[in-house]
């Protein structure tokens, strides 16, 4: 009885040891600093983590369907210099759907290589990393990309501005996770995406067609590639043509830690969001109690490695694998 | 011959072929386009084709190793940085201080593959033993290695320049100079690893089919484990070849590699599943990448649209190499 | 008889999985030069006994002995060490290296260096290679090998260690009438050097061929060993169908309605030819023939998976194509798949959510997906089908074989199909969701759907049939009302042998 019982304890920690150490996590740092939960360090840091954030929510789509998608990077940099051009040749006002057009008819173009011709999709996506960065470092010509006339117009506010007090990049990314956590959790679609990664061959012998559903969840995830371009465009009103490198494997490590696995038909929206909050709190964290902005990335490291090793082991209800 | 083993040899010529293809369409429109006066077929420009494709290469051919075993390794990039700043930085530790300029080498080289090895063992281990996938570990390694980095020096750049050492890189023989020779022979030796002993036998096995290999009796956990120690190892080998000459690393260094390394194997013909590949293949890639990088400003292209061939190119790859295995009409369509 | 130790003695194995007592009190033995057949229907027990064998599952009570020595087996190298070796249905071959080096996998010939012994390992792979008369040498790679030829290699690595015991699962499942003759062969010469056989299989001809003793299991519990010299083929089917399941031939008279669904000529590639067959409504069509005979392809053109080369489908008179499932639907036929946990089932979703999967789209307030609509639905089929469950939340992956397949016919009949295609609608089941399962086909017939029944089982498609098609390599052999067929002349017909005794081209 008490055996069952520790195993029940064991269990729990398990499932849902990611949520109880950041809670833990946060009450440690809020002791150690009084400053960590003030209402504008919080809003500090949900504002810094919005463009990562607004990637992972729709990563997060093509993760659950049962894909990956290593080109999300190397698209925010496109959508970012394109964006900035365009502001300058033909107004804001056009080059902001211009810009979602482009990038989503690449992330078009990835979803219809995955869906349709069945090709794996880490490998496309990796090719799409680099064939986009080709394509924004042709298009720029290799320079950084500046607005002229940075105080003539009213391109900052996506960025720097506020409603009601809360900064907007905050509203777009919270707004926008509402949004999609209703179409994934509340919609027919949503469920045509958990059924596509549970159990691709089943979905298809239920009549769901796989290869549009695909397409979708990559249409979406540009679309927030293009959402998370426009911030960080407005946000520095000028960039460097590389400014989303990296982020493909920050946005997965975020979607990780908030517990979908890689083989698909798990992961929820709002999970995704304590990801990206788990991330965004200890780099705050970590910075507030003194420690340099890259102590971050090991604490990260070992976490992830903790979080899905429990979730694993929970599973199998061992700690250690099998193998020998 | 059957179509299946048609197909099957196709598939393994593929990258000489286009090597061959890339050779040829290069010298044609090189000599309508070149902005330069050369010969692309140039006895030299090969040469320090093949210097400049060791970095990328060396790391290439452990992924093929850890690729045909069934895992991948996206850390590479950042142990390539910290080995980097640890050959560098410990020719000034007070331990090997008073060893000379010529010394200090073995130690520092010494010191750079120790890191490597225990850093590409630090993934082997929990792979093995915590049983996450190869993709998530080293995921979570590739930043948190990163952050090693940055801990040992900051921000700044690390510097050391051993003029001993320089010349020993640069010095050629036979008009190779030594990192296209290190590629040369490290190529032969992981070819000769994974064709001619157990352990590279045991890898196809493993790669193939985890669980049957199990059964077989091999030690599936022990046997990942020494090749990400292999690759960590290789890795630290390119890092020498890089730096020893360059003298100069910075904290973001090596950023992408673990992509490009990938990127070159998967052209080599290497399944992303495991249990089959080439080593020799996996060199042809490589090459085929850089000559694709050369040949384009050879013929004056900008070296940005680079980046856009090879995306375009590696899916065109698998685009077909899809068709190929398309069965016809009757098949079941999931 | 015999008064040496058996090579290989189970008693009282018992072994049960999360809602399955797969295995309840089995006893077993294997004397040495013999061969026992193991025989029972699909989900009899006789996989998860032959893992008990090789060390993949370990039992959770009875005592294994080899030897008369009791020993434990926990992993399939420990069972090697004891000389149980298991020759898998399924290959475990890695295709990218050679015959020998597979054979010898995991204990490769070493020289210094760890380098492989090349010549040790090809002289003694190619030893083996020969014992077995195979028409390959030991370098060739595995890779390039014919299905049966791979096989050889699997049988080749068994003969590597000094094995007391070896255990072939249902060997001739892809090999042709030569090699079979070859493998027989192969398992007289084991027997000769004394080595105990136990051989899975349901082919009765075969188990008559080769076997001395023949042990049965049913529903995962031992009902008897005959000797093979001293029996039927009757005695034995009696035994491994047992009383415990009635199927009497269907005699209810088929209350036939219009022609449902017509096929004329239908063609698919290499996979079934110039295939033409009529369903009313009210009617139940038992498709019978071996593996491969092309009777899923159908199933699979039917929904829309396979594009026929040539041919026509009507419904209810009239001619469509059917391109997609998607369309298939639309057209009315509906498909419950030969392979549940692949194909039914997102194992990872709760019950509501897999019945309601194919008409999600329709099941809508708004935007929205309407929760009570789909309880609805589910809480219907949940009471009409008699599904076990302790709430719609339950995850599919958690229920019986028996409920679980009840989901996915739920999910279909919340379709309303004009046609319903079953394939293999109780593998995997227990006997008692069998009858079950058989008696709501029956119920959907009188109902008015056209349902198409296809089975390897042939008591199955002649309980719940009212008329069968026997096919034969891709062609529809015969025909047969249930008051024609005869066990006799439905296997004649699956076997090729036409009325007049002819074999077929």
């Amino acid at each position: 009885m008490a055996e069952e019982r520790l195993n029940a304890i064991g269990k729990l920690l398990a499932r849902q040891g990611i949520l109880i150490a950041f809670v833990v996590f946060m009450i440690g740092f809020a002791l150690l600093n009084d400053r960590f939960l003030a209402v504008d360090n919080v809003l500090g840091v949900v504002r810094s983590s919005a463009i990562l954030g607004v990637m992972a929510l729709g990563v997060t789509f093509v993760v659950i369907s049962g894909n990956l998608d290593l080109s999300v990077g190397s698209m925010m940099s496109f959508s970012t210099i394109v964006v900035l051009d365009l502001h300058d040749k033909i107004g804001p006002e056009l080059a902001i759907p211009a810009m979602f057009a482009m990038t989503m008819a690449l992330g078009g173009f990835i979803g219809v290589l995955v869906g349709y011709f069945k090709l794996n999709s880490l490998i496309v996506t990796l090719g799409m990393l680099s064939a986009i960065h080709g394509l924004t470092l042709t298009y720029s010509g290799g320079k950084n990309m500046d607005i002229a006339d940075k105080e003539g117009t009213w391109f900052s506010v996506i960025g720097q501005g506020s409603v009601l007090g809360v900064p907007v990049p905050i509203v777009v990314f919270l707004g926008l996770a509402c949004l999609l956590a209703i179409l994934l959790a509340k919609t027919p679609f949503g469920r045509k995406v958990y059924a596509v990664g549970g159990n691709g061959v089943a979905a298809t012998f239920s009549g769901i067609r796989r290869p549009r559903v695909v397409l979708m969840t990559y249409l979406i995830s540009s679309f927030c590639v293009a959402m998370a371009g426009l911030l960080q465009a407005s946000r520095s009103m000028g960039s460097q043509n590389t400014v989303g490198q990296g982020l493909e494997l920050e946005v997965l490590a975020a979607i990780i830690l908030g517990g979908a696995s890689l083989l698909g038909g798990s992961g929820t929206v709002f999970k995704t969001l304590i990801g990206v909050l788990i991330l965004g709190f200890i780099q705050n964290g970590l910075l507030l109690v003194g420690l340099e902005f890259y102590v971050q990335y090991v604490v990260t490291w070992l976490i992830i490695i903790l979080a899905v090793w429990l979730d694993i082991a929970a599973k199998r209800g061992r700690l250690l694998s099998p193998i020998a | 011959m059957t179509t299946s083993n048609r197909t099957k040899t196709i598939k393994r010529g593929a990258i000489w072929g286009f090597i061959v293809l890339e050779l040829i369409f290069f010298s044609v429109a090189g000599r309508f386009l070149s902005v330069s006066q050369t010969q692309f077929m140039d006895l030299d420009n090969m040469l320090l084709l093949l210097k400049q494709s060791a970095p990328i290469g060396i790391i290439a051919l452990g992924m093929t190793v850890i690729m045909i075993n069934g895992n991948i390794d996206l850390s590479v990039g950042a142990i390539f940085a910290l080995c980097a700043i640890v050959m560098l930085d410990s020719q000034t530790w007070p331990i090997f201080a008073g060893l000379g300029e010529l010394g200090v080498i073995p130690f520092a080289w010494g010191m750079a593959l120790l890191t490597g090895m225990v850093l590409g063992a630090i993934n082997g281990l929990i792979v093995w033993k915590t049983g996450v996938d190869a993709f998530i570990v080293t995921l979570g390694a590739m930043l948190g290695y990163r952050g090693l980095v940055f801990m040992y020096n900051g921000e700044q750049p690390t510097f050391l320049l051993n003029w001993t050492l320089v010349d020993m890189i640069e010095s050629s023989l036979l008009g190779l100079e030594f990192p296209a020779i290190a590629f040369i022979v490290l190529t032969f030796l992981i070819w000769f690893l994974m064709t001619k002993t157990v352990h590279g036998r045991n890898a196809y096995a493993v790669g193939d089919n985890r669980e049957a290999a199990v059964n077989a009796g091999i030690r599936v956990g022990p046997h990942m484990l020494w090749n990400f120690v292999l690759i960590g190892f290789l890795t630290a080998l390119s890092s020498i070849v890089f730096y020893s000459a360059s003298g100069s690393v910075n904290p973001n260094d090596g950023e992408l590699y673990e992509l490009w390394a990938i990127t070159a194997v998967v052209l080599g013909g290497t399944k992303l599943t495991g249990g089959s590949g080439s080593v020799i293949n996996t060199f042809g890639g490589v090459i085929a990448i850089q000559l694709l990088r050369k040949g384009l400003g050879h013929i004056g292209a900008d070296t940005e649209t680079v980046n856009l061939v090879i995306g375009l190119i590696l899916i065109a790859v698998l685009f077909l190499d899809r068709q190929l295995n398309v069965k016809g009409k009757g098949e079941l369509r999931t | 008889m015999r008064t040496q130790s058996p090579a290989l003695r189970l008693e009282d194995i018992v072994k049960t999985f999360p809602g399955v007592r797969a295995l309840d009190g089995v006893s077993f033995e294997v004397q040495p030069g013999e061969v026992h057949a193991l025989l029972g229907e699909n989900g009899a027990g006789k996989s998860t006994l032959m893992k008990v064998l090789a060390g993949m599952h370990q039992p959770d009570e009875g005592r294994i002995y080899i030897g008369g020595r009791q020993v434990t087996m926990k992993t399939p190298l420990e069972a090697k060490a004891e000389g149980v070796v298991l020759i898998h249905q399924e290959l475990s071959l890695a295709e990218e290296l050679s015959a020998a080096e597979n054979i010898y996998l995991g204990e490769l010939p070493r020289k210094r260096f760890g380098l492989v012994d090349r010549q040790t390992l090809l002289a003694k792979a190619g030893a083996i290679l020969e014992r077995l008369k195979c028409g390959f040498g030991p370098e060739v790679t595995v890779g390039d090998l014919s299905i049966a030829n791979k096989q050889m290699v699997e049988i080749a690595r068994a003969l590597t260690v000094d094995a007391k015991t070896v255990v072939f699962d249902e060997p001739t499942a892809s090999l042709t009438d030569a090699e079979k003759v070859v493998l027989f062969d192969i398992i007289r010469d084991l027997k000769d050097r004394g080595v105990g056989i136990v051989y899975i299989s349901h082919r009765m001809e075969e188990i008559f061929t080769i076997s001395d003793r023949i042990s049965v299991l049913r529903d995962g519990s031992y009902r008897g060993t005959l000797i093979t010299a001293d029996t039927n083929e009757d005695e034995v089917t009696q035994l491994m169908i047992g009383r415990s399941l009635d199927l009497t031939r269907n005699h209810e008279p088929a209350n036939l309605g219009a022609i449902a669904l017509e096929v004329k000529a239908l063609c698919c590639g290499s996979l079934f030819h110039d295939v033409s067959f009529k369903v009313h409504s009210g009617e139940v069509v038992g498709f019978y023939g071996l593996v491969g005979a092309g009777r899923t392809e159908i199933a699979e053109t039917l929904f829309g998976l396979r594009t026929p080369s040539s041919g026509a489908i009507c419904l209810e008179g009239k001619e469509v194509t059917i391109s997609s499932p998607v369309s298939a639907i639309e057209n009315g036929i509906s498909l419950v798949p030969e392979n549940r946990k692949e194909q039914g089932l997102v194992l990872g979703m709760n019950c509501r959510d897999n019945i309601t999967l194919p008409q999600v789209s329709d099941l809508t307030a708004g935007p929205f997906v309407s929760d009570g609509a789909e309880i609805a639905i589910f809480d219907h089929y949940r009471d009409k089908l008699e599904i076990k469950t302790p709430n719609w939340r339950q995850l599919v992956g958690n229920l019986s074989g028996g409920n679980q397949q009840k989901i996915v016919i739920g999910k279909w009949l919340s379709m309303h199909p004009k046609v319903l295609i079953v394939d293999e609608p109780t593998r995997g089941i227990d006997v008692g969701s069998k009858s079950e399962i058989h008696k709501l086909i029956r119920d959907l017939a009188r109902q008015g759907y056209a349902v198409i029944v296809i089975s390897s089982e042939m008591p199955e498609v002649m309980h719940v049939s009212d008329r069968i098609i026997a096919m034969y390599q891709g062609r529809i052999m015969r025909e047969f009302t249930s008051e024609e067929v005869t066990e006799d002349n439905l296997v004649q017909a699956i076997s090729g042998i036409v009325a007049n005794g002819d074999r077929a081209a």
